[in-house]
């Protein structure tokens, strides 16, 4: 049986150019970049050249970037971050979505017990938030912006260039969690007035366990835990030489073919929604399809169950994922999915599929093919599905 | 999480899967909000399960539940499909993850719900000792929270 990996927004293969870093620096640059002797400076022009190459996709500034232990870990010193730098201020408010990642959305629900008060702004039925939202919400206690750059399971691209401008009108620090974003569309911090922002190396080719924090100078950043003085004091603890060169390379490579992956990887999106949208009836795409990251295609399909549906479509090779309740682990469908406004049941039926450029059209011809027929068999066996066709039918009798 | 070979073989070939045009007794639970609902379909002849057949929206465990309660309860006396525990649903399947025991009260409870319709419908008063307070309507059950 083939293989489908389509769930690229979970986690993506490595790239052959990250692996080949890797190897390298566990093979060679195996030193202790803090190390004077020649073998820890190897590892230290390794540390230095990963994080140069990875200020130079965002725009930044080689000192803006911190090495972390990925997204999530970026996210909370982020937004601790600002957070403590707001109360010296008595400043204690922070404005961000209700569609955030867990990274984001569980550090506030944390310092909301803290004393702090989080607005968090609606989310449109299509999955976007505007400036004039973020403006509106902004107070004079407000001391923290944090707003996704793209939303990871129905893939919407928010306004980000336009809510740091509203956030440096009014003097507040903007942060965004771009792990989906970077390396699959462009970013120039300077240009879209970012002040902090998170990735994750996995979710563009590069290893787990490895993200990093942009912030911007002049913003006191504290450090996070006591040691030695890596990470110009912040971060205390022996680099992951191999894992940073792996996420810089695959960084490095995904910013220099964005524009060809980006068409082409788009290009499968639009092949798949628009090879499912018209065959399958009572489905819908989640999210807009104008400012949409490339490889996000995210389906909801009433009158089934998402475990169900990404089981069977294992059995036939294809990975993807659902935000149903049964694959979260709670009771209740994806927070992402109810914010857009939908009921629980449509949002038990979710599917998530995520491309990258090593998905082929053959793949997503497989997928156009054998999804509508796993939507049926779980259709067939569905009282709910039955329900669904029994009002029709009464309704078209009418 | 990952099921046991017992409960991927009953989702991927579920027994019994189907409807019954002309059933003896019918019993739906769940709902569609907490993401799953069973219908069981029996056929009585003489006291015993002659034929049963099911409908299930839900995850892979409540099509392998709902499958391995209707394998265990097919020709057996109805009283004796009655005394089906979720229990004896788990350990058929060889278990089951935690979170998802639910699944395997739902199927005991879609069970008695077919059974207790089969009795209404024959003029048998039912025994609230077996059947509680539960009628199978689900819509306004605080069950799954």
């Amino acid at each position: 049986m083939k293989t489908v990996y389509v769930d690229n927004a979970a986690t993506t293969a490595m790239c052959d150019e990250a692996v080949k870093a890797m190897v390298e620096c566990m093979s060679s640059a195996y030193g202790n970049a803090s190390s004077l002797h020649h073998i820890g400076q190897e590892a230290a022009e390794v540390l230095f050249a990963a994080r140069q190459d990875v200020a130079d996709c965002l725009n930044a500034d080689v000192n803006e970037i911190y090495f972390t232990s990925g997204g999530t870990e970026a996210d909370n010193w982020a937004i601790r971050n600002a957070a403590r730098l707001g109360s010296r201020k008595n400043k204690n408010h922070i404005i961000s979505t209700a569609f955030e990642h867990h990274a984001v959305l569980h550090t506030l629900k944390k310092l909301e017990k803290e004393g702090f008060e989080v607005t968090y702004l609606e989310v449109s039925e299509d999955g976007y938030v505007t400036p004039e939202q973020v403006r509106n919400a902004i107070k004079d206690e407000t001391c923290l912006v944090t707003i996704m750059y793209a939303n990871n399971e129905i893939g919407t691209i928010q306004p980000v260039k336009e809510i740091g401008q509203v956030c440096r009108d009014k003097g507040v620090l903007f942060h965004t969690d771009a792990v989906q974003a970077v390396g699959h569309v462009k970013i120039d911090v300077a240009e879209q007035n970012i002040d902090m922002l998170s990735l994750s190396g996995h979710k563009f080719h590069g290893p787990k366990g490895v993200g990093a924090l942009y912030c911007k100078k002049g913003i006191s950043l504290m450090g996070i835990m006591q040691g030695g003085a890596q990470e110009k004091n912040k971060r205390p603890g022996t680099e992951n030489i191999p894992a940073l060169a792996g996420m810089a390379a695959a960084l490095k490579k995904a910013c220099a073919e964005l524009d060809k992956n980006s068409a082409y990887i788009s290009s499968l999106r639009d092949k798949i929604i628009d090879g499912i949208l018209p065959t399958v009836p009572r489905a819908r795409l989640n999210g807009g399809r104008d400012a949409r990251l490339p490889g996000n295609v995210s389906f909801c399909f009433e009158g089934i169950e998402g475990e169900s549906l990404l089981l069977y479509l294992d059995l036939k090779g294809i990975c993807g994922s659902s935000g149903s309740a049964c694959t979260s682990g709670s009771l209740d469908p994806s927070h992402v999915l109810l914010a857009l406004g939908l009921p629980h049941e449509i949002a038990h039926g979710s599917l998530r599929i995520s491309l990258s450029e090593f998905n082929t059209e053959e793949e997503a011809d497989y997928i156009i093919e054998e999804l509508p027929k796993v939507v049926n068999r779980l259709r067939d066996m569905s009282p709910v599905w039955e329900r669904i066709m029994k009002e029709e039918s009464e309704n078209g009798l009418q | 999480m990952a099921y046991s070979k017992k409960v991927m073989d009953h989702f991927e070939n579920p027994r019994n899967l189907g409807k019954m045009d002309d059933a003896d007794g019918v019993g739906e639970v769940g709902n569609a909000k907490c993401g799953d609902i069973m219908k069981i379909y029996l056929k009585i002849n003489d006291g015993i399960i002659s034929d049963v057949k099911f409908n299930t929206f839900g995850c892979a465990s409540a099509i392998a539940t709902s499958s391995m309660a209707t394998e265990l309860i097919k020709g057996q006396k109805v009283e004796d499909a009655l005394e089906l525990s979720n229990k004896a649903v788990v350990e058929a399947l060889d278990g089951l993850p935690p979170a998802k025991i639910h699944c395997s009260v739902l199927a005991e409870e879609a069970v008695k719900a077919a059974i207790a319709d089969y009795y209404t419908k024959n003029g048998i008063e039912l025994d609230p000792a077996i059947f509680g307070s539960c009628s199978g309507g689900c819509e306004n059950c605080d069950h799954c929270g």
